[in-house]
Order: structure tokens, then C-alpha cells, then sequence
């Protein structure tokens, strides 16, 4: 950046690519340790199903999704039992990533809820975990502050992302170039075209994932159209009938009448939308002569969350009314909210997801670094950097590397507490943040290089060792779950191992990285005029590597993997900048 | 003193236009969600079609305010995209 501030003259104002450079730059860096927590536990959220597999693993695995129109009346049954005074239940179903039922409602001022067996549909205790929802939950509303608090500054974050990313994009001048560059067989330029196309490729992703973020928080962020529009509560209801299926209980008659039966209901419902088409049935007033019945679709097989229901008599049993459209903007807005979730690909598009998603995580992770690698070559003295460079290098070590020890971390709570802990799902989430704080300790006493080497050879090996632990404190280790062919612990446990080795990759190119003699750059980095544009936007994978070995050196510059140890500027630090600009 | 004074002075610009771009965007976004409410669709339907559309509102306004040669031209900007959505944005509330 020094390298094109130099060059425009104090009497014309800045270009545009120097000005949006420099608004990425900061957006970036301001919501970039936020954002990269976000980002990696948001991508975790695509197998949140899984996961909350994986941290109860008493409950078996289901041989076969219950149909909701036989489980039903069970539940129902239990209901009638657990709540018979509630003014409302909600009743979901199992579904081929979850095997259990479950259900919430009102009880007295809060909300309760219950899981339950697929099959007898009686209560079941489970371990009291909050599993993968911590990560979900986290993504979007932190933790340790009220909840309103938790989304405004998640959102913030997003809309510094939103900038930083177009920002980024008015910045990187030859973005379609790039996209179209690939030189085979010439080694590590080859990488570096490949990088680039990875980084370009996954934009439309990023772009996506970002703006219907906020979207999925636009009803907190944005509610001044509301307030104008709807002067009274009846308005503001036939609003909230376009986001989502909820039906007010209304007042009861207080007569009493048996609750109709609920399976006719269902399978009116599933000639509509396929056997698995439902996902839960609201109850208001049950056993009561006003009682309502709410028959919902389920998300996992549409791009849309728009709502769409039939809504029953309870206590007849006629079909009251069919939502089954909303109007065009509310359409645009549940599309929106489901390309967000994910929530309606199979496990292939699932797994796409997750990886284009880590690629923005690591994207958001290699900028972050790329910030102190720009800076470390024009610090006036290495080996004492000014105060805030050093806050920036350390926060990056416990937010990057760090972040990963933690989550896993996460995972060992819920297997080494004990079930009887009072609390227990709380002290899982006080492990995870214990041990997150203690990197950044960890992390401010070491020298930066060895911080990042010592925290990522950490991850690795308590990613290694989890299955290990499964194996020890379950019945459902790796060798059992690929013979039962139980692939959600399968998948886990090797999951595990894949990340262990991405984890040691990482540090092995962190240490083996050696920054190079300075002068002999000079000329390199004159004649290598055609290097692509500065990686402001990209870093996948191999991106992250370079950058997290780069700035872990004392005096390096750049990350040689990347530049291919030559196109790399001594002013700027970064992979051929002059010669992009 | 006189150079810390004009140290000072020197990141006034840049406060403004930090300050333009964090309230006077998100400001313009806000009007722009009202104004939408104006556009002749049913009620919830305009309501939502202009909470979509702020953030991209919000996003050209940052960049609007960072591109521009001063300070003051970003607020002048933002001020002259205001007045349209204001017009129509009254129109929603009288």
C-alpha cells in the first residue's frame, strides 16, 4: 500500500482503488476477529444436526425416519400427559439428520421442552447438552450478553464484511482476469492461478452468505418500513403470516372436547408435500373446543422457508384454512433466509456448502494475517514492533488458531464432565470460552511465531485424539461406527482427523517458512510486472498457509509459498503488488 | 503544540466521513426502507421489498462516502440522495 501512496501527489485526491484499498483494509481488520469466529462456527452450523449427534451419543442411531402420521397420535398422547394446561404446543418430528421428537410450550410465563423416542414417543433423557446449537447459536448472537445485544454487533460485523467484500472487489482490478488465468505446468505460479481462481470462485458465496445474513436479522435491523406502514397489531400480524408459521392460541372457551385425531391431519398434509413433506404440528388450546391444529412443511425440501401450513379444527378436524403462497417480496425474503441455512441440500450440497464456507473463513483468517505481513516489512524496528501491531499479531493467533483449540475443547467438555453436573450444557460453553481466553494468554506471552506453531500443533493434536476419546467413553468409536455403518459418527471422527492433518500442515509450513534475504527481492519483484492483483479477496486453504507462515516469521515478508518466493515487493510485503497497480 | 493541534484538525475529515458513512449510511438506509413503503404494492410487500433492499443502499452508501474527494462532498452526497427518499418517505408517514 505504501507503494501506491507514494505514488499519487499530495495535490490530487487518492484513486478509487486506493481508497476502497484502504476501506477494505480497515473494515476488514475491525470486524475480522469477529467475523472469523462467525465464520468458522457459522460453517460447522451446516452438519449443527450432526454435531448434536455426535454430543448425545446415548440416543441411537435411527434405523429409519419414523412417518409423522403414525408418531403422531403417540405424541399427542404424551403431550395430553406432560402439559395438559398449556395454551400451546409445538410438536417436531424426526428427520433423517435428527432421530428424535421433540416438543416445546408455553408453561405458565416460559417456554418448556422435551425430547423424545421415535418410536414409543415417551420422554427420553438425553445428555444435557446444547450441541451443535452453541456453535449456530453463536454465529449470529455471541454469548455471555443479552441475546438483542449479541445479534446487533454479529450484524455490524456482517455489514463491515458486506463492505469490506465490495470494497475488495473494486480494489482487485483484474478479478475477471484472474478468474480466467491458469498456466499450466509451471509450478508454483500454477498454485498461485489455481488460489486465485478458488478465491474468485468462491465470492458469489461470500457475497451470498453475507447479505442474507442480514437479511435473516433485516425485521431487528431495519424496522422502520414496519413502524411507518402498520399503525396497529392486526397489521403487524398479517406481517408476521408472510415470515413465518405462527398461528396466535387465542382464547380458549374453556369447554372441554377431545383432540381430534391428529393422523387424518397429517396425511391430508403429506399428499400435499411427500411422506417427510412435515416437519411439526402447532396444538393451540388443546382439549379445548377452540383448539386449532397447524399442520407446518418442513425447510428440507424447498429453497424457501416461507411459510406454509394447513390449519385444522381441533377438535373437528375440518380443514380450515391453506397457506400455501406469500406474496412476491416475501417469497424473495424466505429464498433468501433457506440459501442462508442450507438447510434443503442433500448431503452433497451440504458438504459444499461447508467447504466453500471454510473457504471464507479461511479468506477472512488470511486477510487478518495479511495485515501484519504487509506491516512486519516497514516496522522501523523488528524486533520491537509498536503496540498496536503487536495487539493485532496476538489477537490473530487466539483468534485463528486459537478459535480451533477452543472448539475442540467444546467437544472434550462433552465427553469428560460428568452427567451429573449441575448446569452441564453451561459448563460446556464455559470450557469452550476458558480455553479460548487461555490461547490469547497463551498467546501474548509467547513470541508470535512459536504462538502460532505451539497453538496450531495444539489443535491438531486434540483433533486427533478426540476419536480417540470417543472410542474410550462410547460404544460408537470409529471401528464400530464404519461396521455398523453409522456415518454420522463415522464422518465425525474422521472429520476430526482430516482437520488434525490441515492443523499439522498449517504449523509445518509455519515453521519450515524462512524468510529470505531482503535485498535480493528488489529486482525480483520488478520484473514479475504480471503478477495478479494482491490476494485482498482470496485465501483459501493454501492462502491461510502462506499468510499464517509468513507472519509468524520474524522479519519475513511474505508468504513464499504463495509468490513463489520471488514476486514479492520489500516495500509492500504482499505478492506482486506494484505490479497489479 | 501547534503541530499536535493540527494532528487533531488533520483526522477531522476522517472522523466525519467515519461518522457519514456508520450513522449518515445506515441513516439513508433507514429512509430508504420507509420511502419503499410509498411504492404502490400492498403494504407488507412494500414493507419488505424495502428492508431488502436497504443494505444494498447501505453498502453504496459507505462506498460513496469513501470514494469521494472530501468529506464534505460525501455528506453533500448522502444529503442529495436523502432528499428524494425523504419526499417520499413523508408522503408514508403524514
Amino acid at each position: 500500500m505504501s507503494s501506491t501512496m507514494s505514488t499519487y501527489s499530495k495535490a490530487k485526491a487518492p484513486g478509487i482503488r486506493q481508497t476502497m484499498s484502504d476501506l477494505h483494509t480497515w473494515t476488514g481488520l475491525l470486524a475480522g476477529w469477529i467475523l472469523y469466529a462467525m465464520f468458522l462456527t457459522g460453517t460447522v452450523s451446516y452438519f449443527k444436526d450432526e454435531i448434536s449427534q455426535w454430543m448425545r451419543p446415548a440416543v441411537p442411531a435411527q434405523a429409519q425416519v419414523a412417518n409423522p402420521a403414525e408418531l403422531a397420535p403417540r405424541l399427542v398422547e404424551t403431550m395430553s400427559r406432560l402439559a395438559p394446561t398449556s395454551p400451546q404446543w409445538s410438536i417436531g418430528f424426526p428427520d433423517e439428520r435428527s432421530p428424535t421428537a421433540n416438543a416445546f410450550w408455553r408453561g405458565g410465563k416460559r417456554f418448556e421442552s422435551a425430547t423424545f423416542d421415535p418410536v414409543t414417543a415417551q420422554p427420553i433423557e438425553v445428555r444435557d447438552t446444547t450441541g451443535g446449537d452453541f456453535f449456530y447459536r453463536f454465529h449470529f448472537q455471541l454469548h455471555y450478553m443479552p441475546v438483542l445485544w449479541g445479534r446487533w454487533i454479529a450484524s455490524i460485523c456482517a455489514m463491515f464484511m458486506l463492505v469490506a467484500i465490495v470494497s475488495g472487489v473494486i480494489t482487485h482490478k483484474k478479478i475477471f482476469v484472474d478468474f480466467f488465468t491458469f498456466r499450466w505446468g509451471k509450478g508454483q505460479r500454477s498454485w498461485l492461478d489455481a488460489h486465485n481462481a478458488l478465491s474468485v470462485f468462491g465470492l458469489p458465496f461470500h457475497l451470498m452468505i453475507t447479505y442474507t445474513g442480514l437479511v435473516t436479522l433485516m425485521l431487528m435491523l431495519m424496522p422502520w418500513g414496519g413502524d411507518a406502514a402498520f399503525k396497529d397489531r392486526g397489521a403487524r400480524q398479517a406481517l408476521q403470516n408472510e415470515l413465518s408459521a405462527f398461528v396466535p392460541a387465542g382464547k380458549p372457551s374453556g369447554d372441554k372436547a377431545p383432540i381430534a385425531p391428529v393422523a387424518d391431519m397429517i396425511r391430508q398434509a403429506q399428499e400435499r408435500w411427500g411422506q417427510h413433506g412435515v416437519g411439526r404440528i402447532t396444538i393451540n388450546n388443546p382439549g379445548d373446543t377452540a383448539s386449532r391444529v397447524m399442520v407446518v412443511r418442513a425447510d428440507n425440501q424447498r429453497v424457501s422457508v416461507s411459510p406454509q401450513y394447513l390449519l385444522f379444527n381441533g377438535t373437528s378436524g375440518q380443514l380450515l384454512d391453506t397457506k400455501d403462497s406469500v406474496g412476491s417480496a416475501a417469497e424473495t425474503r424466505g429464498v433468501m433466509y433457506a440459501l442462508h441455512l442450507g438447510r434443503f441440500g442433500d448431503l452433497p450440497l451440504r458438504w459444499l456448502y461447508f467447504l466453500v464456507s471454510l473457504a471464507g473463513t479461511a479468506m477472512v483468517g488470511s486477510g487478518l494475517v495479511m495485515w501484519t505481513v504487509k506491516r512486519r516489512a516497514k516496522l522501523p524496528n523488528p524486533d520491537k514492533p509498536y503496540f498496536g501491531f503487536r495487539l493485532v499479531e496476538r489477537l490473530n493467533i487466539a483468534s485463528v488458531a486459537g478459535l480451533s483449540v477452543a472448539m475442540v475443547a467444546f467437544f472434550y467438555g462433552n465427553r469428560l464432565l460428568s452427567e451429573t453436573l449441575a448446569d452441564r450444557k453451561d459448563w460446556e460453553i464455559h470450557v469452550f470460552f476458558m480455553v479460548w481466553g487461555a490461547t490469547l494468554l497463551y498467546a501474548m506471552v509467547r513470541p508470535a511465531k512459536r504462538g502460532w506453531i505451539e497453538l496450531l500443533w495444539l489443535a491438531a493434536g486434540l483433533l486427533l485424539a478426540l476419536p480417540v476419546l470417543n472410542a474410550m467413553t462410547t460404544d460408537r468409536g470409529l471401528w464400530n461406527s464404519l461396521a455398523a455403518g453409522d456415518w454420522v459418527f463415522a464422518g465425525f471422527d474422521l472429520a476430526m482427523i482430516a482437520f488434525a492433518a490441515l492443523h499439522a500442515w498449517l504449523a509445518i509450513r509455519t515453521t519450515r517458512h524462512r524468510p529470505k534475504v531482503k535485498p535480493v527481492r528488489k529486482t525480483a519483484a520488478v520484473t514479475d510486472g504480471t503478477a495478479p492483483a494482491p490476494r485482498r479477496l482470496g485465501g483459501v486453504a493454501g492462502g491461510a498457509a502462506a499468510a499464517v507462515a509468513a507472519s509468524g516469521a520474524p522479519s519475513g515478508a511474505s508468504g513464499s509459498s504463495l509468490s513463489g518466493g520471488t514476486a514479492v515487493s520489500p516495500r509492500s510485503g504482499m505478492p506482486g503488488v506494484e505490479g497489479a497497480r | 503544540m501547534n503541530a499536535r493541534l493540527r494532528k487533531v484538525v488533520g483526522v477531522g475529515p476522517l472522523l466525519s466521513r467515519i461518522v457519514a458513512a456508520l450513522f449518515g449510511g445506515y441513516a439513508l438506509a433507514a429512509l430508504c426502507s420507509v420511502a419503499a413503503v410509498a411504492l404502490p404494492m400492498a403494504p407488507t410487500e412494500a414493507v419488505l421489498t424495502g428492508m431488502l433492499a436497504s443494505f444494498v443502499v447501505y453498502v453504496c452508501a459507505v462506498v460513496w462516502v469513501f470514494a469521494v474527494r472530501s468529506a464534505t462532498r460525501a455528506w453533500v452526497g448522502l444529503a442529495i440522495a436523502a432528499l428524494p427518499l425523504s419526499l417520499a418517505a413523508w408522503s408514508v408517514w403524514k
